[in-house]
């Protein structure tokens, strides 16, 4: 269960509590997060939206260790990320989190196969275990038939897939997206979001997801709205029924 | 070495410029290694010379003779244990262009002198019988394709006429960089032949007991000859080797400051080009820390990066430069000893790693302490 009332158990997957985060800027404060709660369960797929600025990346970068809040604390599975330091935190990535941008961000030197071969790189596997996991990722996202390809030679609506495969390839906690349709056409993006569902149903991955697409966000099972630095279930003047 | 597909893929991101930069590296090795090249071709001589070896000369200047009957008193000296003498000829075979140096020598004690120059036995027999004998270095024999039995003709600068020699022997180097350009002929035959000073030798080699004592020995030399109408000015054969580079001007100073100012360059095109790569790159490299690469692999990353490119450039000119000194003296004659020292390719590899390091080093960090969250907001 989805919850940003502060009232979840420990037991859930992730775990934040009165999350702040300050940013300064030509001496000016701004206050983006607010002591914000939420607790997410492990198979849940969250679409958070909000306004441009609201600080919906700056909510993913915070659960994904990208970055350290001001004060509260975010636990993950047990483990508290908001106080490790930034070694661990490192570590603590590579195992647990898995991250699909905007911008696909795939290395433009490197084939789709060893893309997706980077996160494996950080693990003890042997290179036919790591053969046998890109290739499974691969034809998970319908690119078995792309694995030596460059990304230029593939459209942006298969980079995003190999984005995804490479996020899921080891297997983490869960999935962080930050607007993955964003600069897809609504063909590409439905396929996207047809494969993040999947993700989902099938193989019970936790997703968190930023989206400016009430059409992206419907496939969600909960979407959370940013206001004034913290999240609600609706936005304010909605009417609710 | 899993990584090694990302690390080459990054070099071959932008062939041109990684071209051009392994091309600046190996364009500054070459250099570098002709530097040394000259360097030694001048300096070479005080590096081999013989430690025991003093070198006996007219106080008033190099050209000035000494009479033959010092050798005797030389002899009856302390701490002496052999003598022989040269005389310098200054021929010229066919043309001036074609120079090498003659000396007349003392048949009797050179080859006991000079035991670093190798002759076959028979070859020594056959040169010592025959007055008109000669003997040249593997050089010189082969910049003009002679052979044992040919004779030689030499114009006389110094002493006028037409002379000729048969060649007797070619001794070769015991080390790659002896001298093999010399021509020895007889001294007798010069002695008798020769229109005006007659009688006189162009210096003295003496052999001395014990190394230690060489200042010792010279001291005396010069002391027991003092007040004569020969005063001598005796020096081991290094620091008369060194006098006669220090009239070359300072070619130490000149190759130090070219080779200065070739790395500086070089450190700054490496800085140059490996701080575009990163900047190019921020993204990627904002990515790979996300998804749990350490700030440590970004940095050696980089670094590897601008190591490659000098081990490859740096490489390439000194391999360059080690072939261009093995088709040996490309001036005829004036450079004897051209030669690329294996202590200085390993000096000048050591170098261009050295240059790669601190190029590479800076742009490293920078890509290091890059943020994930500010790289990714500005892509
Ligand atoms: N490094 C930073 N320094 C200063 N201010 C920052 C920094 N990062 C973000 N901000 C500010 O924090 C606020 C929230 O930014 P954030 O990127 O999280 O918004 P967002 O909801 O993701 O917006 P968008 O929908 O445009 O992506 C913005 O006002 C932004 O300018
Ligand atoms: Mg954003």
């Amino acid at each position: 269960m989805v919850r940003v009332d502060g009232n979840g158990g420990a037991a859930s997957l992730i775990h934040v509590r009165g999350l702040d985060k300050k940013y300064t800027r030509g001496g000016e404060e701004i206050h983006v997060l607010q002591g914000l709660n939420l607790d997410v369960d492990s198979g849940d797929f969250v679409a958070f939206m909000g306004p441009s600025g609201s600080g919906k990346t700056t909510l993913l970068n915070l659960l994904g260790g990208l970055d350290v809040p001001s004060a509260g604390t975010i636990t993950v599975a047990g483990d508290e990320i908001t106080h490790m330091s930034a070694s661990k935190l490192t570590d603590w990535r590579a195992r647990h989190v898995g991250f699909i941008f905007q911008m696909y961000n795939l290395i433009p030197v490197l084939t789709a196969f060893q893309n997706v071969e980077l996160p494996l790189l950080l693990t003890k596997l042997s290179k036919s275990d790591r053969k046998k996991h890109v290739e499974t990722a691969l034809q998970l996202v319908g690119l078995g038939d792309r694995m030596k390809h460059y990304p230029r030679q593939l459209s942006g609506g298969q980079e995003q897939r190999v984005a995804i495969a490479r996020a899921i390839v080891s297997d983490p906690t869960f999935l962080l997206c930050d607007e993955p349709t964003g600069d897809l056409d609504r063909k590409a993006a439905d396929e996207i979001m047809e494969l993040i569902g999947r993700l989902v149903q099938e193989y019970g991955k936790t997703v968190l997801m930023v989206t400016h697409d009430p059409a992206v966000a419907k496939q969600a099972q909960v979407t959370l709205h940013l206001e004034k630095g913290s999240l609600v279930d609706a936005p304010e003047g909605a009417g609710k029924p | 070495m899993k990584f090694l597909p990302l690390l080459i893929a990054n070099l071959f991101r932008k062939k041109l410029r990684t071209s051009l930069t392994i091309g600046s590296f190996a364009v500054a090795l070459f250099l570098f290694g002709l530097l040394v090249i000259v360097r030694g071709a001048f300096s070479q001589g005080v590096d081999i010379a013989g430690a025991d070896r003093l070198v006996v000369i007219n106080k008033t200047s190099l050209i000035q003779p000494l009479p033959l009957s010092y050798r005797d008193r030389l002899l009856r000296m302390d701490g002496i244990k052999q003598v022989t003498y040269q005389n310098w000829f200054g021929g010229v075979y066919q043309d001036e262009k074609n120079f090498f140096p003659q000396f007349a020598v003392d048949v009797a004690n050179q080859r006991a002198m000079y035991p670093e120059f190798i002759i076959p036995e028979d070859q020594w027999k056959a040169f010592a019988e025959d007055r008109e004998g000669a003997i040249a270095g593997q050089n010189t024999a082969e910049r003009f394709g002679w052979k044992v039995g040919d004779r030689i003709p030499l114009r006389g600068t110094i002493y006028t006429g037409s002379w000729e020699f048969n060649l007797r022997g070619i001794y070769k180097g015991s080390r790659a960089q002896d001298d093999t350009t010399q021509f020895w002929f007889h001294y007798d035959y010069l002695d008798e032949r020769r229109a005006f000073g007659k009688g006189d030798v162009g210096w003295y080699v003496v052999r001395v007991a014990e190394p230690d004592l060489s200042v010792k020995v010279a001291k005396a030399i010069d002391a027991e000859f003092a007040n004569s109408p020969f005063e001598t000015k005796t020096d081991t054969e290094k620091e008369f080797a060194a006098s006669f580079v220090k009239q070359m001007g300072n070619i130490e100073f000149l190759i130090l400051t070219v080779g200065g100012v070739v790395f500086f360059t070089l450190l700054l095109v490496t800085g140059n080009t490996m701080a575009i790569a990163v900047r190019e790159r921020i993204g990627e490299l904002a990515v790979l820390k996300a998804l749990g690469f350490s700030n440590r692999f970004v940095l050696l990353l980089v670094m590897m990066e601008s190591l490659i490119v000098a081990f490859v450039g740096g490489g390439l000119g000194l391999l360059l430069a080690k072939l261009f000194s093995l088709r040996g003296d490309p001036t005829g004659g004036i450079l004897p000893y051209f030669y690329l020292p294996p202590i200085w390719i390993v000096a000048g590899f050591g170098t261009a790693l050295l240059v790669g390091t601190a190029g590479g080093i800076l742009p490293a960090f920078s890509a290091m302490r890059l943020r994930v969250v500010d790289a990714i907001r500005r892509v």
